[in-house]
């Protein structure tokens, strides 16, 4: 792990009309760590990952990547940076096999448009096996027949392959039981382990001092706290979550 | 990478044994009877149904059964297999297309009107050329309408049922007092009326049988180069000992009448074509992607507008090619031309060949095993000479048989969790 951060947003702020949504908000993530978001709802998670993701720009603000100013006008750019994101309702097609889901809209082909079918599945299998992904019985079973668990594992897979340098995870592990948590978990663990930076999502604060190196703490759509986690406690956290300090109140500048 | 050898010693983080290619005949028939157990019928109901039919209509008339029964056949399901082949795609996307009929009969009656001797008395492959133009350029309309205002192309095709409808009828009344346009282009009216010799019945199923073993050899070639798994050799002779088999029996029967029709060359052609599309390339890759869920597409960075868009055109393109051939048939197009239950038969062929009507499931040779079924009891009832009445009847069961078939098939694929 260095200390350099790989994706750096400084004091970036977004407004939807009267709402403030995100204010001045400071957030990096450096390679080879699993960096936690955390916050109540409504605290500005999603807005900062969707303005990272390119669903929509910031008002103000900068994102740097891997030490250079970069602009995200679109999803496109985000891709190309090598930064991923895995919604949390996987945007996967049941009724495809786990290949052509990994390489869907990227397929490879010969002579442009012919499906190179024996190319992908390799690539596919490669990319699972250098995850450890043991639980797919068959890289060519429709994604349907799968569990939550392997759907996620399916999913990050899927991110992972396109030479991503930053992998964002939405709830990864919202919908699952507690074998499939125990598996996307040490699949998160690993990508970290492999020099990706890895951004996780979660309310689940158990998961998360399992598997994260740093927690971000948002509230009312400010940065109150980054905290190691080898030096804070479940306590400080929620404490954080629910009572952080804020720079400024919301609604104070009208006051 | 053999999974037969490492399942017996699970380490999870030691490798990657996603696979369960089965590597024995009897491991691929066992694996087959898990699947059809879970609900994934696959094609077995339509055969099971096919059997059926033939043995009950075998055995009440004996015509049904010989040569020249099964040469009429294979003219009776040609326009239907080829209108239900833009069916299928249309249903892969979830979406539905009422207007096939009627716009089959647009095109059927453009090639009709164009090629009238001196009046403007074009050749055969302009006029087809131009009535195909036509046709897909009403699935374009009708597509970018679906797209763009949002309608549900159940009401946007409903509207073109009725809209082509009148336009059929006007044409036709137009161009003459008796609403008949007489065919008298022989390359036209030979689609459905001339035949294949012996010799070229042969080197057509040769090609079939070659085509089909030269592309499983170039998969397992491919797959081998990579060191992917491959289905057990044993497997893979089979079924082209299957192919062969039932290639050469319809081809050795239908030679010994009048030899297999040229509408059938012109049926395997689209069904090869299409099949091709739908299954290798990536558009088809595509059409199964947002037949299967849409906004995964989306995101995929797919332009799902636009394929809804080719996928209308590809249903319009077909219905064209099937109006040619239908009118071909009868030598003529008339007011009533694209009516009574081709529409009804177009959509269910390709849902009783196992296209699921949920979309994202299904392969264009459903589009000719439906039609299949369908034409073997209508031509069963009509040998019979049982009424209308009857015939409508039991066709409508064929079509709600098939359906509760994969509407259940689904439910058990969702309750034991394979798709």
């Amino acid at each position: 792990m260095t200390d350099r951060p790989i994706l750096d947003c400084r004091g970036v702020s977004k407004r939807f009309g009267a709402v403030q949504a995100l204010y001045n908000v400071n957030f990096e993530v450096r390679v080879g760590e699993v960096m936690a978001l955390v916050g109540d709802n409504g605290a500005g998670k999603s807005t900062l990952i969707k303005g990272v993701a390119g669903i929509y720009p910031f008002d103000e603000g900068e994102i740097h990547f891997d030490g250079e100013s970069v602009k995200i006008h679109g999803p496109r750019d985000t891709a190309d940076l090598g930064i991923e994101v895995v919604y949390q309702d996987l945007a996967l097609a049941d009724n495809l096999d786990v290949v052509a889901n990994m390489f869907l809209g990227r397929e490879e082909t010969q002579r442009r448009f012919i499906l190179d079918e024996a190319h992908m599945e390799n690539s596919a299998r490669a990319t699972l096996e250098s995850l450890s992904v043991t639980t797919i019985r068959s890289v060519r079973q429709t994604v349907a027949g799968l569990s939550g668990g392997q759907r996620q594992a399916v999913a990050v897979a899927k991110a992972v392959m396109w030479d991503s340098r930053v992998v964002i995870l939405d709830e990864p592990t919202a919908a699952l039981g507690v074998a499939q948590t125990r598996q996307v978990l040490d699949l998160v663990r690993r990508m970290a382990d492999q020099g990706l930076a890895v951004v996780i999502i979660s309310h689940n604060l158990h998961d998360i001092f399992e598997v994260a190196d740093r927690i971000t703490v948002l509230r009312l759509g400010q940065m109150v706290a980054v905290l190691e986690k080898e030096a804070t406690t479940q306590q400080e956290v929620v404490h954080a979550i629910t009572a952080g300090t804020l720079d400024t109140v919301p609604g104070m500048d009208e006051l | 990478m053999s999974a037969t050898g490492q399942q017996d010693r699970i380490e999870p983080k030691e490798g990657f044994t996603a696979d369960d290619t089965p590597q024995t005949f009897g491991a691929y028939v066992t694996a087959w009877l898990v699947r059809v157990r879970s609900g994934d019928l696959g094609a077995l109901p339509m055969v099971i149904g096919l059997i059926i039919i033939v043995i009950i209509f075998g055995s009440l008339n004996e015509t049904y059964l010989k040569a020249v029964n099964l040469v009429n056949l294979l003219l009776q399901l040609s326009g239907l297999t080829l209108i239900s082949i833009g069916v299928v795609f249309v249903l892969l996307i979830a979406e539905i297309d009422l207007s096939v009929a009627f716009v089959s009969a647009v095109g059927g009656v453009t090639a009709a009107l164009l090629l009238r001797p001196d009046d403007p008395g074009f050749s055969w492959p302009v006029a087809i050329g131009i009535a195909l133009l036509v046709t897909t350029a009403i699935g374009f309309i009708q597509g970018q309408i679906i797209t763009r205002a949002g309608v549900p192309s159940f009401v946007v095709t409903l509207a073109g049922l009725l809209a082509w409808s009148g336009v059929v009828l006007i044409l036709t009344t137009q161009a003459t007092t008796s609403g008949t346009i007489i065919i008298q282009n022989d390359f036209v009216v030979g689609l459905a009326n001339n035949f294949l010799s012996d010799f070229w019945g042969w080197v057509l199923a040769v090609l079939i049988i070659g085509g089909y073993t030269g592309t499983e050899l170039l998969k397992i070639r491919s797959r081998r180069k990579r060191r992917l798994p491959n289905k057990p050799i044993s497997v893979v002779v089979t079924q082209i000992g299957a192919l062969t088999v039932l290639i050469v029996g319809v081809v050795g029967y239908a030679n010994s009448d009048r030899g297999l029709p040229m509408a059938i060359l012109v049926v395997l052609v689209f069904l090869t074509f299409w099949t091709f599309i739908a299954s290798r390339t990536r558009f088809g890759r595509h059409v199964y992607a947002v037949g299967g869920n849409p906004e995964a597409a989306r995101r995929a960075g797919i332009d799902v507008a636009r394929v809804r868009v080719a996928v209308f055109m590809i249903s319009g393109f077909m219905a064209g090619v099937g109006g040619i051939v239908l009118a071909s048939r009868l030598r003529s197009v008339a007011t009533n031309t694209g009516g009574g239950n081709l529409l009804l038969n177009a959509i269910a062929a390709a849902v009783i060949g196992g296209t699921s009507l949920f979309g994202g499931s299904g392969r264009v040779a459903s589009a000719l095993l439906g039609a299949l079924v369908i034409t073997s009891v209508d031509n069963g009832m009509g040998l019979l000479g049982v009424n209308s009445g009857v015939k409508f009847v039991v066709t409508g069961l064929v079509l709600l048989a098939a359906v509760l078939v994969d509407s259940l098939s689904k439910r058990g694929r969702a309750s034991s969790g394979v798709a």
